[in-house]
């Protein structure tokens, strides 16, 4: 009685989760099937199968640039923000001064302020800083993160006191104190932030929108909307599948490898 | 997040020699030296916008040169029945969707909660759309949802049920978009849960089973009690996405059929974007950072008087 009851709930997970992956599942067959068949809906078709989409779905966006940018704009937001928020996690961290924990409140603000929500204000000021239209314009209002600052403020808390103590006796180099004892071990809080980093803004889509009005200058999730929108009008939905595909790729792909590490970034992403 | 902040700071680094306060001042200049690079983006990007735009939102007149301050466009804004259709539809896709996500995050996670190697992969399959673009997602459902020739109404006709118009129907169409963000928020949400369980001690439950509590009382008397931390940061979290998260809107349904999925950020957009009218985008901004605000506020404190916490 008690086992059946766990064999049925065990099929009614396995169900809904699989049913969680028929976007996925669609995605990959119908990007698999070339021209226009008339059950591209099918899960299981009869073939034939080819990489004709990925063709011409790679001809027909500017996927090399849409990369290309995409990779800037991640890993130069990343770079900025690895420099703030380490100086600032460390100084909420170890530092007492006036005003601290009113200030840490005041950084915490930006969890819910996010650029997506300020885009009426944030468009002036890019306008303003001639920065409109610019990777750079993209990446500014991220070079700041409440939620990094918080993840070193945390990280740096863990690190014993004695360790800085000792290399400081030892008369280490402030330069020195930092490349040899406090960054190694703070890479795990600084891998963490990258991952969670990373991929938000991999996949972010209406600030960049907004941010950006040249074509030189788009992103794939920006990229992808217009491709998706034009083979979309001419039912090509196979190369829809590919064009998605292209993109979501090197996420899931890292995910998939290293998913560990990415499950427990998300986490750490919620800790109180 | 809270109790952390309250948490004090251990005794600082050299001996004690001189005035405590002075020495407090002493650590001024250092602190204000790491933390001037965060703060100049801070107040460049997050607090000075704020109060632009609520300026902005004052600013009265767009096509004459003189501006003039008042409530202009606040009256514009509650006067306008796209703006009010956008606010109470955001109100149904926040409960239509977070209500939903957490129901299934949660007996996801219950389901899966052992790290078998199934279990594991299950896992998986759940949480892939949080690594894809809200984009991607709505791209991907353009097609399933598609009437007729769609992956939805492929499989329906099996089962003799005739075509139907996902995001066309303006009827339907919230429903379905509620339906794709609940789809690509599920897993995130499962994820905390999954942490969560790992907190609620086997022993406990095992007590209870042996005391005879049968698996809904042990879910409802130990299992979601002390998930209290869990839901106290989901729930906002949830509550940040329903409003701030319009891809699939943009690319999608672009708010329509007649207004039907339009949401209030989606209105900031169309309003800036679309009309250029920058007073009633503004306007709309302010609403909606009050109500961000006022919402998060709620539901922190309120959870958090829910709440457990160990230590």
């Amino acid at each position: 009685m008690r086992a059946d009851g766990r064999l049925l709930s065990l099929l009614a997970v396995s169900a809904a989760a699989l049913l969680w992956a028929v976007p996925f599942a669609w995605m990959a067959v119908a990007s698999l099937r070339p021209g226009i068949p008339a059950d591209i809906a099918s899960l299981t078709p009869a073939g034939p199968f080819g990489l004709g989409n990925f063709v011409e779905a790679w001809k027909s966006g500017s996927f090399p640039l849409w990369y290309l940018n995409t990779l800037i704009m991640c890993g130069g937001i990343l770079l900025v923000q690895l420099v703030t928020i380490s100086m600032a996690g460390y100084a909420f961290a170890r530092l007492r001064f006036p005003g601290r924990d009113l200030l840490f409140s005041a950084f915490l603000l930006q969890l819910l302020l996010i650029p997506p929500l300020l885009i009426v204000p944030n468009l002036a000021t890019l306008v303003s800083l001639h920065l409109y239209d610019t990777l750079l314009g993209i990446m500014a209002p991220y070079f700041a993160s409440a939620f990094g600052v918080f993840l070193m403020r945390q990280t740096f808390r863990a690190i014993p006191r004695d360790y800085e103590e000792a290399a400081m006796l030892d008369g280490a180099s402030i330069a020195a104190l930092i490349r040899h004892v406090l960054l190694p071990l703070a890479r795990p809080g600084l891998v963490a932030f990258a991952i969670v980093s990373l991929t938000a803004h991999w996949n972010e889509f209406l600030w960049p929108l907004m941010a950006v009005s040249s074509p030189k200058n788009q992103v794939l999730t920006v990229g992808l909307a217009s491709f998706a929108s034009g083979a979309e009008a001419g039912s090509a939905w196979g190369i829809v599948a590919a064009g998605t595909f292209l993109v979501a790729a090197p996420l899931l792909i890292l995910f998939l490898i290293f998913q560990r590490r990415f499950v427990s970034s998300f986490v750490l992403s919620g800790i109180k | 997040m809270t109790t952390s902040l309250i948490m004090g700071q251990p005794a600082p680094l050299s001996s004690a020699r001189g005035e405590p306060r002075r020495r407090r001042w002493d650590r001024w200049l250092p602190a204000m030296v790491l933390l001037a690079p965060s703060l100049f983006f801070l107040v460049l990007f997050t607090y000075w916008p704020v109060a632009r735009v609520v300026g902005q939102s004052l600013l009265v007149g767009r096509f004459s040169g003189d501006n003039t301050i008042g409530l202009g466009n606040y009256q514009r804004l509650f006067a306008d029945p796209h703006f009010t259709r956008a606010a109470w539809n955001n109100l149904v896709y926040a409960l239509g969707t977070i209500v939903p996500s957490l129901i299934f995050a949660l007996a996801f996670a219950l389901g899966l909660r052992e790290a078998t190697r199934l279990n594991t992969l299950l896992r998986t399959l759940v949480v892939m759309p949080l690594l894809i673009p809200l984009v991607a997602a709505a791209a991907l459902f353009s097609f399933l949802l598609l009437p007729g020739d769609g992956l939805v109404d492929f499989y329906l006709a099996r089962f003799g049920l005739g075509m139907v118009n996902w995001l066309g129907d303006p009827d339907l169409a919230l429903g379905s978009v509620i339906a794709i963000t609940v789809w690509k928020n599920t897993g995130y949400y499962m994820l905390f849960f999954l942490a969560g369980l790992a907190g609620v001690p086997q022993e406990l439950l095992d007590a209870a089973k042996i005391d005879g509590a049968g698996p809904w009382r042990r879910l409802r008397s130990i299992t979601l009690p002390m998930l209290g931390p869990t839901f106290a940061f989901v729930v906002p979290v949830a509550l940040l996405n329903a409003l701030t998260q319009v891809d699939h809107i943009v690319t999608l349904t672009l708010g329509g059929p007649s207004d039907a999925t339009s949401l209030l950020l989606y209105y900031i957009y169309q309003q800036a974007a679309q009309n250029y009218d920058f007073g009633l985008a503004a306007a709309a901004t302010v609403v909606s950072v009050a109500v961000l605000l006022a919402v998060s506020l709620i539901s922190f404190r309120l959870l958090e008087r829910g709440t457990h916490y160990e230590s």
